[in-house]
């Protein structure tokens, strides 16, 4: 055991991740050849849940149905459109080459593999990057108004971490658009009768039959109904956990529970400390603040990010004496570019993040906070006009100038890192299967592809290559070995799981406290922004799981649940989620503290290159860059619940790079 | 800033809604509309009542679950946004706000400022969508499509459903966002196969659903938070029209 604070023991449990034999080129190609599949009489006997209605798993819910399996489709909004899917600003990746600029499926993977900080799966990158192109030939025959140039074909622009053009977008709305093209195919099987879908609806915990996955408990939101569903394989597409921050991008209402549900009923949560802050959000303002704004990461195309050289000069700007047209360019540090000049302000995110980190931290932040640096376009403006800007950024632009109240094509933009992404998730082997026979779980709900850090336009893409393409060709080989409809909701796990459901909702109306669920879930999201956030130590974690216990405590003993559990009660909704975070931030400050170097968006202060080091000496790298420690860590740390108020148990499941070599990653 | 908020109570479909007065005291200017019905919330909470409910999520302007009726304007007085986009820096100390839900036969009320807009969901499954199997689809780059049409088509695909424009429109028709999608879908030469049992289908479900007919007064478009063109109706109109002559012909 690596850390000695975290009283977990590596168990030798084996994790078999499934990754089909052969050459990584042709994994993916033999094991579709060599699949099971179930024949078309047989599928519609076979029943799948899917929970989660954005990219993956309305993607999934669509075409299972489109393949002849009844499908049930939940998620809590009041409509499968509004999935937080639909706020990815900026595009999808694909790698087409269709710009010619030397891009391939073998570039795209190399660069996913490398932006994780190898603390991704091969094999799965490698699917991920070949099912990259099929999914824009998919999208675009939906209907989904890419960009294009005047000559009709499809437009592509170049994306964080990336020196080629790949991405594919429309305007500033690219996650709009590929959502509705999915909830259209989505809606298209409802009408078929293929998918039945539950609106406002929420899956409050797992059923898990015999070791497999079988089913569901979820409440109604409008009516407060609690009921069982069945089938012969659970899908979870439930999103990331970022809003265990209370403060991220996250739409107000994407929780964990789901997912922490499936994790205390046995399948195991993989690599949490993987969280990504992006770089480029709307600074906080103030503590009556609900969420945070990204601004799309492809304002850094033409945007230079920059503070001033001096801590005075920061500090006038602060106080509303100065703007940024007062500080000439010879006194702005542009410091992205000058520490990472090939790639300037496009570095990758966790890289630019911690970066502004820094400058802020020395003083030279520039929102009235002091959190807080320039994304600057005059160069932009005046080499391309401000036309050409407008039309590229527009509606980001506006809705800045709607949230700030400052015009940002005469002052720039203010931004600062934000909790925007998380890269762990619930363990799933090659298949996307977890550890619990029957449970798949896709799209950021999973661990599987992004490693440490997630590349700009990924997650459109993994998530519509899960649901579209990865689940319908692999589900078979789970389902092929089961009885169709052998278990029912009168089975008795559905009466005891559905009798626990029922039990802690009561608990939670009958605390009767007097502290709103929100001011744990702020009190909570503070303690982990401060110490499992954008840099991490040993002590820092140590005392966020001494705290974390005390949030438990005083939340179960002074919440307050006003009204009713039958019909609709948004604090009660609010108030399960809340309670399911503080029990996931326990397992993500273990994780974190297990982790004994710094990875990605793991970033461990005490493992960071210093003036002595080689790598530094001979200008590879930085002093202050984050230290990998292959020879330890190569590996997804994926952790079994034992029970509340006790520490989770460690899995290793070690990473095998054949075909890229582990490197330093240098972005210089 | 103080404000004195009028808002529609309604505790369950059935029950007969009311207007409450609410006292919103030291609101942050800088806070947006829902965050400031947060602070009112928290104060409602621990004193033991029922919080406001209303419909939100994304707080960023795309998802479409904001639906409240701000002084008497869907979303709000403000072009070209959502409720949860509209910034307290835009009321004056002292202001009277009238908040209530999306008002519609086709919306009813859930609970207070929460309405169910499902018929939107069943007018898509009508005909919403373009009909091509996941993995038949030919190369992206095999149809060429002019910058225009991408355009236009994008234009009208940016409709984020909410439904203001059927709250603002005194027949509560919903001939915006249909002809919003028909327009987006028939548009792009993917979707023209289709065209005629689309736009057909995608009628007849809105006026069983118990959405008013069109008499062009744009009420939609002016309150559209994605300031949709009312452009989409009168491309509907004609398409509907050719369909009905076809299937009458054929």
């Amino acid at each position: 055991m690596a850390s000695e604070g975290s009283s977990t023991t590596a168990s030798n449990g084996a994790l078999n991740s499934a990754i089909p034999p052969g050459p990584l080129p042709e994994k993916w190609t033999s094991y579709k050849a060599k699949a099971k599949l179930i024949n078309p009489a047989n599928k519609r006997k076979f029943s799948v849940l899917v929970v989660g209605s954005g990219l993956a798993g309305g993607a999934a819910a669509a075409t299972l149905s489109e393949l002849g399996y009844q499908v049930k489709c939940f998620c809590y909004q009041d409509s499968p459109r509004r999935a937080h899917s639909i706020a990815a600003q900026g595009g999808i990746n694909g790698a087409k080459n269709y710009q010619n600029d030397g891009d391939s499926v073998w570039r795209l993977f190399y660069d996913t593999i490398k932006g994780g900080d190898f603390r991704s799966r091969e094999a799965n990158v490698h699917r991920l990057a070949e099912i990259s192109v099929q999914i824009i030939d998919q999208c675009v025959a939906q209907g989904v108004p890419f960009a294009r140039e005047y000559g009709g074909a499809l437009a592509n622009r170049s994306f964080g971490g990336a020196q080629v053009s790949r991405t594919f977008y429309a305007r500033g709305q690219t996650g709009q658009q590929l959502l509705l093209g999915c909830y259209q195919a989505l809606e298209k099987e409802i009408s078929k009768g293929g998918v039945k879908m539950y609106t406002r609806t929420e899956m409050l915990d797992l059923v898990v039959v015999d070791g497999h996955a079988k089913g569901i408990v979820v409440r109604d939101l409008a009516t407060g109904e609690i009921t069982s569903h069945a089938a012969d394989a659970v899908i979870l597409a439930t999103g990331g956990y970022g809003n265990v921050f209370f403060l991220s991008t996250n739409a107000m209402g994407c929780n964990v529970t789901a997912a922490l549900r499936a994790n205390k009923r046995g399948a195991y949560m993989a690599n949490p400390c993987f969280t990504q802050i992006h770089p480029t959000c709307i600074p906080v303002s103030g503590d009556y603040q609900s969420k945070l704004t990204l601004m799309s990461e492809s304002l850094r195309n033409d945007g230079r990010i920059w503070v001033p050289k001096s801590k005075e000069d920061a500090a006038k700007i602060r106080s509303g004496e100065w703007t940024a047209k007062d500080i000439p360019e010879e006194a702005r540090d542009y410091f992205l570019e000058r520490k990472y000049p090939s790639f300037g302000n496009l570095a990758p995110r966790d890289i630019s993040s911690r970066s502004a980190k820094e400058v802020c931290d020395e003083g030279r932040g520039v929102a009235k906070t002091g959190l807080g640096v320039y994304l600057d376009f005059s160069d932009s403006i005046n080499r391309l006009g401000l036309e050409t800007i407008k039309e590229r950024y527009g509606n980001l632009f506006q809705m800045y100038e709607k949230i700030s109240g400052e015009d940002p094509y005469e002052l720039g933009m203010k931004i600062y890192p934000a909790v925007h992404y998380t890269m762990g998730g619930l363990w799933v082997d090659y298949n996307l299967m977890s550890n619990i026979p029957g449970l798949h779980v896709l799209g950021e709900a999973n661990f599987s592809d992004h490693g440490a850090n997630r590349l700009g336009a990924s997650a459109l893409m993994q998530g519509l290559a899960d649901g579209y393409f990865v689940i319908p060709a692999t589900l078979p080989n789970y389902l092929a070995g089961q009885k169709p409809g052998s278990v029912t909701t009168s089975a008795p796990e559905f009466k005891q799981v559905e009798a626990e459901v029922k039990a802690r909702i009561q608990q939670l109306m009958s605390v009767k406290g007097t502290k709103s669920v929100d001011s744990f879930h702020r009190e909570l999201g503070m303690l982990v922004w401060d110490e499992c956030g954008m840099s991490r130590t040993r002590e820092g974690l140590l005392e966020a799981l001494e705290k974390i216990p005390k949030i438990r405590e005083a939340f179960w003993k002074d919440v307050i649940v006003p009204g009713s559990a039958d019909g609709t009660n948004m604090e009660l909704e609010k108030a399960w989620r809340v309670a399911d975070f503080i029990d996931f931030a326990e397992i993500m400050c273990h994780d974190a503290l297990d982790r004994e170097e710094s990875c990605g968006g793991h970033f461990r202060e005490e493992f960071q290159f210093t003036a002595e080091d080689e790598d530094v000496k001979n200008g590879y790298t930085n002093a202050g860059e984050a230290m990998r420690r292959d020879d330890e860590f190569c590996y997804v740390a994926a952790w079994e619940f034992k029970g509340p108020g006790v520490p989770p148990v460690l899995h290793k499941e070690p990473l095998e790079y054949e075909a890229v070599e582990l490197s330093v990653r240098s972005y210089k | 800033m103080n404000l004195t908020l009028k808002v529609w109570r309604q505790s369950s479909p059935n029950a007969t809604g009311r207007i409450e007065t609410y006292e919103a005291r030291d609101i942050p200017s800088e806070a947006s509309f829902l965050e400031m019905l947060d602070i009112v919330n928290t104060g409602i909470i621990e004193a033991g009542n029922d919080p406001i409910h209303f419909d939100h999520d994304c707080r960023e302007g795309i998802c479409g679950s904001c639906s409240l009726a701000i002084n008497g304007v869907p979303h709000s007085k403000e072009s070209g946004i959502t409720t949860c986009q509209v910034h307290m820096r835009k009321f004056r100390e002292g202001d009277t706000i009238w908040i209530e839900p999306f008002r519609a036969r086709a919306f009813p009320v859930i609970k207070d400022l929460m309405v169910d807009r499902s018929a939107f969901d069943r007018i898509i499954a009508a005909g919403g969508y373009i009909d091509v199997r996941t993995g038949s689809a030919p190369e992206a780059n095999a149809i060429a499509i002019g910058k225009e049409d991408a355009d236009d088509a994008f234009d009208a695909a940016t409709c984020i459903g909410c439904g203001a424009c059927v709250a603002a429109c005194k027949n509560a028709s919903a001939m915006l966002f249909v002809g919003a999608k028909a327009s987006h879908l028939n548009t792009l030469p993917q979707g023209h196969a289709e065209k005629d049992r689309r736009v057909l289908a995608m009628v007849r479900q809105m006026d069983t659903e118990g959405f008013g007919n069109c008499t062009n007064q744009y009420e939609c478009e002016a309150v559209c938070p994605k300031e949709i063109s009312a452009d989409v109706i009168a491309k509907l109109n004609r398409d509907y029209a050719a369909a009905s002559v076809r299937e009458v012909v054929e």
